[in-house]
């Protein structure tokens, strides 16, 4: 029983399920609807629609007899939350230069 | 406030940009990435070896709190000073492909100045992974901490 969650940066690392992410943003749309924006098949499609509603980017809602999909905001959120660590760990650095630099020019 | 440090990492692409204003004329700022024992100060490094000019190389030691010791290795393509240096990048001992950067460095006033990193990973997997690190190594941080405590505890 492994992989029960999928990674979500292997999720968006595919061009054509960011694709399906961005068609979504700005409405949901159906499993149909979103396959005739591809040129691949179907089966292909669903598959990424699929990944992306298992790793809850996307979320299903039904809507009478069709299932809608949409973007799932909070989960879009953690994607942009993650780059913080990174950004913070340079800022660190950067503070430090800048401290340590600011100290040479006032002793030499 | 706004954010001093700027990272622009575009989705999918295997590239990202970092740009920072310093509170520092231009050749202060350069200087700090030219003198080995500034650059142990402030990346927290050891220096074994810098040799600015082209293709002249580069090699960082760091110890984590743990005690081991990390290598880092790279050739300077480009050193201009006050302008850019072009490099190659490498951590040794892991999985991780070498990856290229341009830093550039420029004046924004008589006292004030601005560095912009651009680097080049292998491929946009590369480039997520090591973005992930510091998200992932905070992470095992908090996990370690939570260890310590409850360890503290035990023993108490």
């Amino acid at each position: 029983m492994m992989n029960l969650r999928r990674d979500v940066f292997q999720a968006i690392a595919d061009p054509t399920r960011r694709a399906i992410l961005v068609l979504v943003a700005t409405q949901s749309m159906t499993a149909g609807a979103i396959a005739s924006n591809f040129d691949t098949a179907r089966p292909t499609v669903s598959k990424h629609l699929q990944i992306l509603t298992e790793c809850e980017l996307l979320q299903q809602e039904q809507s009478g007899r069709e299932v809608y999909y949409h973007l799932n905001p909070n989960k879009m959120k953690e994607i942009a939350d993650f780059i913080e660590p990174f950004r913070k760990l340079w800022d660190d650095r950067f503070n430090k230069l800048e401290a340590l630099m600011k100290n040479y020019h006032s002793t030499k | 406030m706004e954010l001093k440090t700027k990272i622009h990492a575009e989705e999918g692409k295997q590239d990202l940009t970092i740009t920072r204003d310093f509170d520092l004329p231009l050749d202060l700022l350069f200087k700090a990435y030219e003198e080995p024992v500034l650059i142990e100060q402030w990346m927290g490094t050891k220096v074994l070896k810098l040799e600015n000019k082209r293709h002249g190389s580069l090699e960082f030691e760091t110890t984590d709190p743990k005690g081991n010791k990390h290598g880092f290795h790279g050739v300077i393509h480009e050193f201009s000073q006050n302008k850019r240096i072009t490099r190659t990048y490498e951590m040794e001992n892991t999985p991780f492909q070498p990856w290229l950067e341009f830093m550039e460095f420029e004046a924004v006033s008589e006292n004030t100045s601005r560095l912009q990193m651009h680097v080049v990973y292998r491929s946009v997997e590369e480039r997520a992974e090591i973005l992930k690190m510091p998200f992932a190594q905070g992470i095992n941080w908090a996990h370690n901490t939570l260890q310590e405590v409850v360890g503290k505890l035990k023993l108490a």
